[in-house]
């Protein structure tokens, strides 16, 4: 029997065959470009179109990038060094680096004292923003912006000292009393920080300022990314607590309160910055005797802290509204009492929903500092547009120089997006 | 109530300020610095350089009223203004004198009250054609394109020229300097037309200045000059000899080389006068008697600033022109000095 089927059969396999590899075209690169790029003709025409607008855009500025001139110290020269050639001349950043970072008349010598302030920021940030570090270091975030009004603006130290005591007192009379009763405790604190700051003033000698350890930097010699950077970061932190006021202003039970609120928000969006700003610099110095002006630096950080609350303001009230009223009554069932409530139950929740409008109002207000520039303070921008572009050396230099600003705004704004993300991600309690 | 009380305090202190302002010169000498408005940056007329120190023409003349004053060019607080708060600048006491290429007009004289003390620059709108074009005059450019700065008065006085020359032309609006020199380069216009200084610090920042003229024609009188507040003629009287002082000084050949040996005493009794070695002008200005000698040594004459800043052997390559003295043909005619 079993000879029957060797006769009938011609060839019978007995072991597997090798696995073949796939054929040529179901392969690596070859299947991944028929599948993504040329699945069909529509598609290999987008693709085609695609790659010749890459290859022109990097045709364009890859030799302008590559080819650039980084050593010369005027337009002239460094076209004569290119001679013809396509290439940028970045020199002009090597060369006014200084004055885009720090404005042109911050003393060269004194460099140092910005750049210790924005390292002891990142640490005094730090706790802020990574609430996985340790709680103590938050009394370094406290006494900072002390230390870097005294390494920014130099003068006696006496004056960041004073400051803080005043802000001491306030503390300890609102701790005594608060408890209590809110009011009591909290315009108890402000007459506190008040007399401590007149009193303190008088004891401040005359001309201290004068031969002090840092010398004194008036606000007028401020310039630069320096300046965009410290607007930036003041007027983002006033903003935040001064939005959440007002978001719970507004909601508040109390007429007047909640009037007040309403009034100053829609008043503060109904205004453009730029004419806030103007009334800044230029209507308060009619109304001020000349001499006895607000520094300038703080009318902007003040103009800039009230048009951005408005906005946090209308942000977090956004949040607040999305929370269901069983939260309210949850902490009113717990008997907690409203500070309560809105510290351990609402504002943790509906901040966490206002992270992204947040972020969004303070990358928003970050490059709205380059506005400043035409009330002729020299941020960044106004450095360009003014000194650098009217330099006899360097007029006519546009895509450098404004290219190097987008990049710093770009990476400090990107960074800033980065971390909400991360912190969106840090914060979500829901099982997705 | 309590508002009423505020504003009323302000009120009073507003008066007593421009009470206190009064007596400009005195508060500058006070002060030992002058406040000088110039613009946040205009190639050579003013632009701080790679180390911060403040250059140009119009720079030079807050040095030598600076000088004349207290003695010392670098005692000045410059003040960059921009077009929109120079004028608020210097009438809220902010500055004391503006030297920002400011155009001395009817309405800014008698209208926003300041006293324009004199001119140190007389400019005019003129016209920038590539030299490939081939006009030599701006009534040759029937049917031109022209590159123009809308909402300007350039804008007005283009219109007014070519419907006076009955010649056409079409105009493509553009925002601002820079976007006008990349249109321009582009192609977009035949014709660019601003101020005549401005074209020519324009042009010098083209890959190749030489491929393009500036026409003759001059249509618009654009009279630069510092001002100072209305209502303090004594300060207005010092910023206005001062500037005097460095165009006499031209005029009578004393330079910053000279000036010592000059000031020792010369046959030409105007020098001596200025330069006071005779006669008592400086104590009539209440100034020292060697004011304009200190004015005139700060950057030397007008003629000197001229060069160094905006002349011919700079990037920007201005000749004379209107700006030569009355002798030479231009306007420029300090009265005398006795």
């Amino acid at each position: 029997m079993s000879d029957t089927h060797a006769q009938t059969v011609a060839f019978v396999r007995e072991t597997e065959i090798p696995p073949a590899p796939p054929p040529g075209r179901e392969t690596g690169v070859y299947k991944w470009m028929r599948e993504n790029l040329f699945s069909s003709i529509p598609n290999s025409v987008l693709t085609i179109v695609a790659l010749a607008l890459i290859y022109s855009l990097l045709s364009g500025t890859l030799p302008w990038l590559l080819n650039g001139v980084w050593n010369t110290s005027s337009l002239q020269e460094c076209r004569e060094v290119l001679d013809g050639q396509v290439g940028a001349c970045f020199s002009v950043l090597t060369e006014r680096w200084n004055q885009l970072l720090y404005g042109f008349k911050y003393p060269v010598e004194e460099y140092w004292r910005p750049n210790l302030a924005l390292l002891l920021l990142l640490i005094a940030l730090a706790p802020v923003l990574f609430f996985d570090l340790p709680r103590k270091l938050l009394a370094f975030t406290a006494v900072y912006p002390f230390i870097a009004f005294w390494l920014i603006w130099g003068g006696s130290i006496l004056v960041p000292i004073v400051a803080l005591l005043g802000f001491v007192a306030a503390g300890v009379v609102f701790q005594k009393y608060g408890k209590g009763s809110f009011a009591v405790g909290f315009f108890g604190g402000i007459l506190a920080a008040i007399v401590v700051w007149n009193v303190g003033g008088f004891l401040i000698p005359e001309g201290a300022s004068e031969n002090a350890m840092l010398a004194a930097v008036p606000s007028r010699d401020l310039g630069g990314f320096m300046l965009n950077m410290m607007l930036g970061v003041t007027c983002v932190s006033l903003s935040v607590p001064l939005g959440i006021a007002l978001a719970l202003g507004r909601q508040s039970s109390m007429p007047l309160i909640k009037w007040i609120c309403v009034v100053f928000i829609e008043f503060v969006r109904g205004v453009p910055l730029i004419t806030l700003l103007f009334v800044a610099s230029v209507m308060l110095s009619y109304f001020f005797p000349p001499d006895a002006t607000v520094d300038l630096f703080l009318r902007v950080v003040i103009m800039i802290t009230l048009f951005s609350s408005a906005y946090i303001a209308e942000v977090i009230r956004g949040g607040l509204a999305a929370l269901p009223k069983g939260q309210y009554e949850a902490a009113d069932s717990l008997g907690l009492d409203y500070p309560q409530a809105m510290r351990l139950i609402i504002l943790p929740q509906a901040l966490k929903i206002s992270i992204p409008g947040i972020v969004n109002v303070a990358v928003g207000l970050f490059k709205d500092t380059t506005l400043v520039s035409v009330i002729s303070m020299f941020d960044l921008l106004g450095m360009i547009r003014g000194p650098i572009l009217a330099s006899t050396e360097w007029n006519g230099v546009y895509w450098e120089l404004l290219g190097f600003a987008a990049f710093l705004f770009f990476v400090v704004c990107y960074g800033i997006s980065q971390y909400s993300q991360w912190l969106e991600r840090r914060l979500a309690t829901d099982h997705r | 109530m309590k508002n009423k009380v505020f504003l009323g305090a302000l009120t009073v202190a507003g008066l007593a300020a421009g009470a206190a302002a009064a007596g400009t010169l005195d508060d500058v000498k006070a002060r030992g610095k002058l406040n000088c408005g110039v613009t946040t940056g205009l190639v050579g007329f003013a632009a701080p350089n790679a180390n911060g120190e403040w250059e140009g023409f119009d720079v030079a003349v807050c040095r030598a009223v600076a000088a004349a004053v207290l003695g010392d060019s670098t005692a000045v607080e410059f003040v960059p203004t921009t077009g929109k708060t120079r004028f608020t600048a210097l009438a809220s006491g902010e500055i004391d004198m503006l030297a920002r290429n400011t155009t001395w007009t009817f309405s800014r004289d008698v209208d926003l009250k300041f006293e324009f003390v004199g001119i140190n620059y007389y400019d005019g709108q003129g016209f920038m054609v590539p030299k490939d074009l081939g006009v030599s005059s701006a009534k040759e450019l029937d049917g031109a394109t022209v590159c123009i700065q809308t909402g300007t008065t350039t804008e007005l006085n283009l219109a007014d020229f070519f419907r006076s020359n009955n010649i056409s032309y079409e105009p493509v609006p553009i925002e601002t300097n820079a976007e006008a020199q990349q249109q321009y380069l582009a192609g977009a216009c035949d014709v660019y037309t601003t101020d005549a200084s401005g074209l020519a610090a324009t042009r010098a920042t083209f890959d190749d200045p030489a491929g393009h003229v500036l026409l003759p024609e001059i249509i618009s009188k654009e009279p630069l000059g510092p001002l100072v507040r209305h209502g303090d003629h004594e300060w207005g009287d010092v910023v206005r000899w001062s500037l005097n002082a460095l165009i006499a000084a031209e005029e009578l050949g004393v330079t910053s080389a000279n000036i010592n040996e000059m000031a020792a005493g010369t046959e030409n009794p105007e020098i001596n006068r200025l330069l006071g070695t005779e006669g008592t002008l400086g104590e009539m200005l209440g100034l020292s008697a060697d004011w304009a000698k200190n004015a005139v040594a700060a950057g030397g004459n007008y003629g000197e600033v001229f060069a160094k800043n905006i002349g011919e052997d700079t990037p920007i390559g201005l000749a004379r022109g209107l700006n030569a003295q009355w002798t030479e043909g231009g306007l420029l005619y300090a009265p005398p000095f006795r």
